[in-house]
């Protein structure tokens, strides 16, 4: 055992660490297999994965087909709730106030963080400042729309009252119907600003310079290199935080139920809150099962699509 | 639940620049590529000193504008948490505390009487959030805990342990990656409620306490980078598989659990939607859940403006401390996961 060996011993196992950098081997020695201690490793991880991965993946998808209320056993009904589901017009009008919902989130968040990144990259390598861009991305989204919430508000709100004391008009900015949701979304840019801006961020420091010294030697302006050498070199970069966060925008939650709870009428009403509505406010489990199969399955497409679409794999760059 | 709305660290790819040579497993190329990326480095320096004065002006003030609209939401936050909320009518605009008071964050944390919460405007119905606070950090503590060393010991197994069929189940393992949170959302609830675990901290820890794929994915790779020697010197000692994981291999990758632990205690910190489906009895509730039901305490008239940035705040407050101590390896990080 090892117990039984001398201190100095381990010590010296860490002195002929080389400072844990590349020069292990690769070479594979004969031993024995791993198997049993592997399993025994394993366990918890396998207890998570089948408990509460596989399992409910099969089940949710079973459930979708069956009318299920909690309170009795499901019933197998076929494919009555996605028949269903395709005539209900609260249910296409949750994927269009998502699709809008995605479309400023992404579109704004991604033009704004192409921005803000390039102007980290050229002006401060400052750590504070870029913790300080990141900071509203770790608190809570409850925490954040609540504060927008009541920034936003239109009696006492600092935003309305600015507008009064300036001379405009207040804004409802969460009771109007056409403003709601975009009032949602950008509250929920500026919540992922600073997350996407690092991502993208890192991608402009991996373009090497000796590019841009040619494009400067050519001429190029500002304008031209970076439409013409920073956009197309940073594509997968922004292929990958395009696919995660646009996955991430689609399941738009918690904002939504804390500030509108999908009102006014159904202008916020989108997707996954409306599944949660159908399941503990409706006891519609099936129901709302097909509808998060039908959410998995256009989630997955978007995200295939995009990849192809972007050819997020093959950089432009020779590694 | 955050888990639905922000694109979480889990779906991200791990490897990270700073530790390039420990992240991969083909040994020397790892050299060239740490070398290059600290060439570009150095090179995009370059960049940062040849702008022109005028554009650095530019800059500053467009950074500025930046930090300032980022920080000021915060800001207005402790403003209103720290004014009486009958007084904010009159000065809506004032950027101080409008007749500073803590009666927000006694009131939050139940030590008003009910009679001085009416009084400054709160709604006068029973709310704890020091329990909250409490439930929340037994809850996350439990998890990060959890999660962290299970998916640990998994990432061990599938990084540095050699045994047939290793790569083919690593490769099932990661499909779980793929499963939205809102599709086992369902099913998740159904099975907590069949096991009894409502309203149980257990029961809002389960579905995360054994694993998350992410952390299995992210610690594997710093696994994969072990010098191997190390570990045969250790095995040829005679120590055991356990021993040689808590002694050796694990110390040799903690700089990159304590980062993922923390990023996954803000994660769960965070959460929403779960807890609020499972945690529902006061003696189980998180902070993110209360603060939700606080809002909508007050339907018609008025909120309790000033109570609810309090609370607002004590949610946010674990974080910002989090954020001053380990802003540097939290911004790290997840600037590395952006880079394969």
């Amino acid at each position: 055992m090892v117990a039984t060996k001398p201190a100095a011993r381990r010590s010296d196992l860490k002195s002929a660490m080389p400072a844990r950098r590349s020069d292990f081997t690769s070479a594979k020695p004969a031993r024995r297999s791993d198997f049993r201690s592997a399993m025994l490793f394993l366990i918890p991880a396998f207890i998570g994965f089948i408990a509460f991965f596989a399992w409910p993946t099969v089940r949710g998808v079973y459930l979708s087909f069956t009318e299920f209320n909690l309170l009795q056993p499901p019933e197998w009904i076929g494919f009555d709730n996605y028949v269903a589901i395709a005539g209900d017009p609260v249910f296409w009008n949750s994927l269009v106030v998502t699709s809008e919902y995605v479309l400023i989130n992404i579109g704004v968040q991604t033009i704004a963080a192409l921005v803000l990144a390039v102007l980290l990259q050229r002006f401060t390598r400052s750590m504070v400042v870029r913790g300080v861009v990141l900071l509203p991305y770790l608190i809570a989204n409850v925490v954040v729309a609540l504060v927008w919430f009541w920034l936003a508000d239109y009696n006492l709100g600092l935003i309305n009252s600015t507008l009064d004391a300036v001379g405009f008009d207040r804004v409802g900015f969460f009771g109007n119907e056409a403003l709601a949701m975009p009032t949602i979304a950008l509250i929920n840019v500026w919540r992922h600003l600073g997350y996407t801006t690092l991502l993208i961020f890192a991608g402009l420091q991996a373009i090497p310079r000796d590019v841009y010294e040619a494009a400067e030697v050519d001429g190029a302006g500002e304008a031209r290199t970076f439409f013409g050498i920073t956009l197309p070199l940073l594509r997968p970069v922004l292929a990958f935080v395009l696919v995660i966060t646009l996955v991430g925008a689609f399941q738009i939650f918690d904002t939504i139920a804390v500030t509108t709870g999908g009102g006014p009428v159904d202008a916020t009403r989108a997707i996954t809150y409306y599944i949660y509505e159908r399941a503990f406010g409706r006891f519609d489990f099936g129901y709302a099962s097909a509808m998060s199969v039908i959410l998995m399955i256009i989630l997955g497409a978007v995200a295939l699509i995009q990849l192809r679409v972007l050819r997020a794999n093959d950089s432009d760059l020779e590694r | 639940m955050s888990i639905l709305t922000r694109p979480r660290p889990e779906d991200l790819d791990g490897s990270s620049a700073d530790d390039l040579a420990l992240a991969t497993d083909e040994g020397p190329r790892t050299t060239s590529r740490g070398a290059r990326a600290a060439a570009r480095a150095a090179a995009s320096d370059e960049g940062f000193r040849t702008s022109s004065r005028r554009s650095r002006i530019f800059g500053g003030i467009a950074l500025g504008v930046v930090v300032v609209g980022t920080l000021f939401p915060f800001w207005w936050m402790i403003r209103t948490a720290f004014s009486t909320n009958n007084a904010m009518f009159s000065d809506p605009l004032s950027l101080l505390p409008v007749e500073f008071t803590f009666g927000a964050f006694e009131r939050v944390l139940g030590i008003a009487t009910t009679s001085d919460a009416l009084a400054e405007g709160g709604s006068g119905a029973d709310i704890n959030f020091g329990l909250y606070l409490l439930n929340s950090v037994i809850v996350c503590v439990l998890i990060t805990v959890g999660q962290v060393v299970f998916s640990a010991a998994a990432a061990y197994a599938f990084g540095v342990l050699r045994w047939r069929g290793r790569d083919t189940v690593f490769a099932i393992f990661l499909v779980a990656l793929l499963v939205p949170g809102i599709f086992t959302l369902l099913p998740n609830f159904i099975l907590v409620k069949e096991l009894g675990l409502l309203n149980t901290f257990i029961g809002i820890a389960l579905p995360s306490i054994f694993m998350s794929p992410f952390v299995v994915f992210f610690l594997r790779q710093f696994f994969l980078g072990v010098n191997r020697s190390i570990l045969e010197a250790a095995v040829i000692d005679g120590a055991g598989t356990w021993r040689i994981f808590y002694r050796i291999a694990a110390p040799l990758v903690a700089p990159q659990i304590v980062t993922i632990a923390i990023l996954q205690f803000i994660f769960y910190w965070n959460d929403y939607l779960w807890p609020l489906l499972v945690g529902q009895s006061e003696d189980t509730k998180l902070l993110t859940v209360g603060l939700g039901i606080f809002k909508s305490q007050t339907p018609q008239g008025s909120p309790d403006w000033a109570g609810l940035m309090a609370g607002a705040l004590l949610a946010a407050v674990p974080i910002f401390i989090l954020v001053v101590i380990f802003g540097r390896r939290i911004v790290g990080s997840i600037q590395s996961s952006g880079v394969k």
